[in-house]
């Protein structure tokens, strides 16, 4: 087979393995990760995800202050250390005069101060590089299963409680005049956040993580009016976005993870000028108007 | 459901504060059961926190408020309209089915039954056609009468209604008051928050006049007479910072 098109959109993957595993992390974040967008997006929360990924960062650094190079040492500090962060936001939230938008801007610098103190303090800059770009082209099988693990657990969590996540963004006024379970869901959002960042960040890196979840839900909203039909467009939009930019990244040997983001960016632009809910050209085109 | 027995709501010596100075002050007394009860007062006078406390969000600084055995979730609550991120995507069939919320739950599918009886309140409330309209495409009057629709969906003993036809035109609030009679047919008790006094005169049962405190309560044309009117006005819309401690009671 020497279709030009074999060689460039599928030999890749069928010759290399670490391609394979790279599309198999890829899908597994986006599938996960874009309905968490969609709903971080709908609550005006698109920043917590930023917030959320340098949370993890001092958590992972300590994490490896203990263990070293460890996937669980560097996983689990990731995770309690944004979860810890989720819970202070949320008190702030709710239990301060001050706005959320100012809470989380800033718990961000200060979580990646920091971060940033800790990981200079202990490791050299290469390992900065690796924690904030990652390498999707580099995931073992450890990582692949704690990707796997994270995304299944995520799909799940979103299946069973998806109304409730639905209905607490959209009117948590009537979801807490309804049920006693309201204050829960906002936590159980950003928890799942904080889950899909630490298993994402050392394939992508946490600048990176983030994108994945929020680049495609904002894409999305130029495609549909509904729920449902944003998050799959969401999911959609990660998936080829996953796929191009890997193969950009095989073809034009750039880094695995700013490709993928990148790819997701360019549909974003795309859709924002040609898509059909609220897209640039919708508004420019003038076209004459209907009698009813 | 059509109640048995209408829900009374009762105030005893309730006091309600915002950094301890009064925004309701020693209220005391009875919502008529099974009516058409209308809160009105200048603003600041209290009337979106009394409504706030009936509905249980808000803790009581004094008093009691007696709910006739409702928890809150049994209770239908209409915040002002402004709160909701119209721009959200979801169709107006979505926005009334979640009335059904407290019936379906969490886990279970929306049945059948259910989408019809949304149907049914769409079109109660005229917007029948609009099922799948998104909530974008709606003028205030239409998004108001969904929110209506899916007061109708929880099918509440006790409805709280806070200045529903703000920024609302004529034939919507006749239709939608038309709807609140229904309820009133149906036995279901009605709180609302209004500024339109001629509405309150003509349309409703009793009404409390409250400028912190109770001005009067009863009867419409009675309670909102001249002289009350101007003691309510006479409220001072300011708290003072060096208020003394209050002893009072009702």
């Amino acid at each position: 087979m020497l279709d030009p098109f074999y060689s460039l959109l599928i030999e890749p993957f069928a010759a290399f393995g670490f391609m394979r595993r790279a599309m198999v992390a890829a899908l597994a974040l986006t599938i996960s990760g874009t309905p968490l967008g969609v709903l971080l997006m709908l609550r005006r929360m698109g920043l917590m995800g930023d917030t959320l990924s340098h949370a993890v960062l001092p958590g992972v650094a300590t994490g490896f202050i203990i263990g070293g190079l460890s996937l669980f040492w560097m996983s689990l500090g990731g995770m309690v250390a944004g979860i810890a962060v989720v819970l202070l936001a949320g008190a702030l939230a709710r239990g301060t005069a001050l706005r959320e938008d100012m809470t989380l801007a800033a718990l961000f610098v200060i979580a990646l101060a920091i971060g940033v103190s800790l990981v200079a303090r202990v490791g050299s800059p290469a390992d900065l590089l690796h924690v904030l770009f990652g390498s999707l082209l580099a995931v073992d099988d450890h990582s692949l299963l704690l990707i796997a693990g994270v995304s299944s657990v995520t799909v799940l969590a979103l299946m069973v409680g998806w109304r409730a996540f639905a209905l607490d963004t959209f009117d948590p006024g009537f979801l807490a005049a309804q049920s006693r379970s309201a204050g829960f869901w906002y936590y159980a959002i950003l928890t799942l956040v904080v889950l899909n960042l630490v298993a994402a960040y050392q394939a992508v890196g946490t600048m990176m993580a983030v994108g994945m979840m929020i680049v495609p839900a904002a894409a999305a909203r130029f495609w549909s009016q509904e729920l449902a039909g944003v998050t799959t467009a969401a999911a959609v939009i990660g998936a080829l976005a996953a796929y191009g930019g890997l193969l950009i990244s095989f073809h034009l040997d750039l880094p695995s993870g700013p490709s993928v983001i990148l790819g997701a960016g360019a549909v974003f632009l795309v859709s924002a000028v040609v898509g059909p809910v609220g897209g640039l050209a919708r508004r420019m085109i003038r076209r004459p108007h209907l009698t009813g | 459901m059509n109640a048995t027995r209408p829900v009374a709501v009762r105030l005893s010596d309730v006091t309600l504060a915002y950094d301890r100075h009064p925004a309701v002050h020693h209220v005391s007394g009875a919502f008529a059961p099974g009516a058409l009860n209308a809160v009105v007062g200048p603003n600041g006078a209290g009337k979106t926190t009394l409504l706030r406390a009936i509905a249980g969000e808000l803790a009581l600084q004094e008093g009691r408020i007696d709910r006739d055995g409702l928890s809150r979730h049994d209770i239908a609550y209409l915040p002002q309209q402004a709160t909701l991120d119209r721009s959200f995507p979801i169709n107006v069939l979505d926005v009334v089915v979640q009335g059904a919320y407290r019936r379906i739950g969490l886990f279970t599918c929306v049945r059948r039954e259910t989408i019809a009886e949304a149907e049914r309140a769409i079109d109660a409330v005229g917007l029948s056609g609009f099922e799948d309209r998104p909530l974008s495409t709606l003028s205030a009057g239409q998004f108001q009468r969904t929110l209506f629709a899916r007061v109708l969906l929880q099918d509440a003993r006790l409805i709280l209604l806070d200045e529903p036809f703000n920024a609302i035109d004529a034939r919507t609030t006749a239709d939608l008051m038309e709807l609140m009679r229904r309820w009133r047919g149906e036995h279901r008790t009605v709180i609302a928050v209004l500024h339109d006094l001629d509405l309150v005169r003509s349309g409703f049962d009793e009404a409390l006049l409250l400028a912190r405190s109770a001005v009067a309560w009863g009867p419409p044309v009675e309670a909102l007479a001249a002289q009350n009117q101007l003691r309510a006005r006479a409220m001072s819309e300011s708290w003072d910072p060096d208020a003394d401690l209050c002893h009072g009671a009702a």
